[in-house]
């Protein structure tokens, strides 16, 4: 069953002053899946998320998340796709339950329903009990599963997680990971997810996406890039292995 | 439309459990209980004995007992408010990485910067509204004069000035915070803004042009009206300038020509003047301060666009 493109690029590029940050990238990811996108600090991971969300114009290239163009049509881009930054920020003086109150108003989502909403992603990422306490004394795990709640509010098709369990206990990582696969699995969220967490990526992705200086140097699955590499053989190979290979060849 | 009114009432409510706002608060409403204080001071005992001149309770505005009425004040230290209300307002949440998050949800980018001016806005107009209330409360019981309906749509006319005056400083403050990613840059910014227009412009360029005037050596009432023309002239460089022309001739309807004449003479050639000259009709004179109002409106208008154009081109990243 062939399934369609909810996030295509084409020759995508982004120059900052003195460096390319994304280099004629081009890539798809497809319906439903969650999509391991890899590489190096500074590989322009970000910066491609961004220019996928509108926020940053590309300097070339074109892009679509479910067949709209960011550049032209941002806002439609935003209303059905959740994103969670990489250095997530909170309004501190709020509560949880204002902060998801404030993001259900920017999307234009009021009264009972927002109501009903926030107690819902409230339980869901485990907050209702903290949902009264000011975000200023939430650890960063907290904030990490408020950043999740403001996202499953949306009640998007799609998502992109920018490094969703950077600073996590690796019990708080685990629940992320599960909670992160069951979106995708229950609630059918197409997901982007950045990360630097090998192992974890492993275990929840379905395809992955290694970038290395704004370029995608592998595509594929985990058979697919294992082949690319190692050829096929009976042994079997972790992630970390495939892209150090990937790593030191560039 | 969602967007730009979630983002007013967040505004709303962070603006009123600020200290920096109650501070602010506090700090208006006693200096025009001082000054209020002071001028119906001082119109009671100048007024002893004598009839009462019209519009005596516009004097609580622009009597100067202490060197300050509350029109300078307003005049000198609006802006400052207006400043203070905004220095901060786009680059703090730049900084903090919540205007990428704001940025991320379905509205437009200026819903951010237009919310926040009409908070900003609201904020003024409330603080101007309280300071009049305060002082028409305090002008009941101290003068014990009550506004007629001609001077309460004259109250109304410099409030409304006021407000633009204000709030044209605080989309200037909006647009340094577009400007500048550094809190501490942008205040300094705004201190330096203030401090060129309602000081060096005011005071210095017009020792400067006093001198060059002075110095061709015709006669007075051609210097006289050499200055006027240069004050004129400098009126559209500085917007206290403007305000102080306009709202003079509103609240002081004695007054026919917008300066330096008046300027010229003393608090009893003036009253004397004014019994050969009746008051500017009211419609005379908001039609004499329209184009102020206009030009003020036009320089914050100006300063909007470029803060669009700055805000829309910049790159949004947390950092
Ligand atoms: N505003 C900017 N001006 C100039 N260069 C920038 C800017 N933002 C990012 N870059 C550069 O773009 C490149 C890509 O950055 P990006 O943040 O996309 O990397 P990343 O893959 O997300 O890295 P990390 O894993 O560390 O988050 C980097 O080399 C960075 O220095
Ligand atoms: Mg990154």
């Amino acid at each position: 069953m062939e399934r369609k493109n909810i996030i295509e690029t084409e020759e995508l590029t982004k120059v900052y002053d003195a460096q390319t940050a994304v280099d004629h990238l081009s890539f798809s990811v497809v319906e439903g899946e969650i999509f391991g996108f890899l590489g190096p600090n500074g590989a322009g991971k970000t910066t491609t998320l961004l220019m996928l969300l509108g926020l940053s114009e590309p300097t070339s290239g074109k892009a679509w998340v479910m067949g709209i163009n960011p550049i032209r049509e941002p806002i439609k881009v935003k209303r059905i796709v959740g994103y969670l930054q990489e250095n997530m920020g909170f309004y501190r003086d709020m509560d949880a339950r204002q902060m998801l109150g404030f993001i259900a108003e920017l999307n234009g989502i009021m009264g009972d329903e927002a109501e009903k909403r926030i107690d819902t992603v409230l339980s869901d990422v485990g907050l209702l009990e903290e949902a009264e306490k000011k975000i200023d004394a939430y650890s960063r795990g907290m904030r990490q599963r408020l950043g999740i709640a403001e996202i499953l509010l949306k009640e998007p098709k799609v998502a992109f997680l920018d490094e969703p369990t950077i600073g996590l206990d690796p019990d708080a990582t685990n629940r992320m990971i599960t909670l992160i696969k069951s979106l995708a699995r229950e609630k059918k969220m197409t997901i982007l997810l950045s990360s630097h967490l090998l192992y974890q990526a492993q275990k929840i992705c379905d395809r992955f996406g290694i970038m290395i200086n704004g370029k995608m140097v592998g595509l594929g699955t985990m058979d697919e890039l294992t082949g690319e590499k190692f050829g096929i053989g009976k042994k079997e190979y972790t992630l970390e292995e495939v892209y150090m290979k990937f790593f030191k060849e560039e | 439309m969602h967007g730009i009114r979630a983002i007013v009432k967040k505004e709303l409510s962070d603006h009123f459990s600020s200290f920096r706002f109650i501070i602010l608060f506090a700090l208006i409403t006693m200096v025009s209980l001082i000054l209020v204080y002071m001028s119906a001071v001082a119109i009671d005992e100048n007024l002893e004995g004598e009839k009462i001149p019209q519009f005596v309770f516009l004097m609580l505005f622009t009597s100067s007992r202490i060197g300050f009425s509350l029109v300078q004040f307003v005049a000198f230290f609006g802006p400052l408010i207006g400043l203070i209300l905004g220095f901060d307002s786009i680059n703090r949440e730049r900084n903090e990485g919540t205007l990428s998050k704001l940025l991320s949800q379905p509205i437009y980018r200026d819903d951010v910067v237009n919310g926040k001016f009409l908070a900003g806005l609201s904020v003024i107009a409330i603080m101007m509204v309280s300071i009049i209330l305060i002082i028409t409360g305090l002008g009941l019981v101290a003068v014990g004069v009550k506004p007629g309906v001609e001077e309460f749509w004259r109250i109304i006319i410099y409030l409304v000035i006021s407000i633009i005056y204000v709030s044209l400083w605080h989309g200037v403050a909006i647009l340094f915070s577009i400007l500048f990613r550094s809190v501490a840059t942008s205040a300094l910014a705004s201190i330096a803004a203030w401090i060129f227009f309602s000081f060096f412009l005011s005071l210095g360029v017009n020792a400067i042009i006093t001198s060059i005037v002075s110095t061709e050596g015709t006669s007075a009432a051609e210097i006289y009206v050499r200055l006027a023309r240069f004050d004129r002239a400098l009126s559209f460089t500085s917007p206290m300038k403007l305000y102080n022309d306009a709202t003079a001739t509103i609240v002081d309807p004695m007054r026919r020509t917008l300066r330096p004449f008046i300027m010229q003479m003393g608090i009893m050639e003036r009253w004397s003047l004014s019994r050969f000259s009746g008051p500017l009709p009211i419609i005379q004179s908001f039609l004499m301060v329209l184009p102020y109002i206009v030009y003020l409106v036009a320089i914050t208008a100006i300063c909007f666009a470029v803060s669009y154009i700055a805000f829309m081109r910049q790159e949004i990243r947390s950092v």
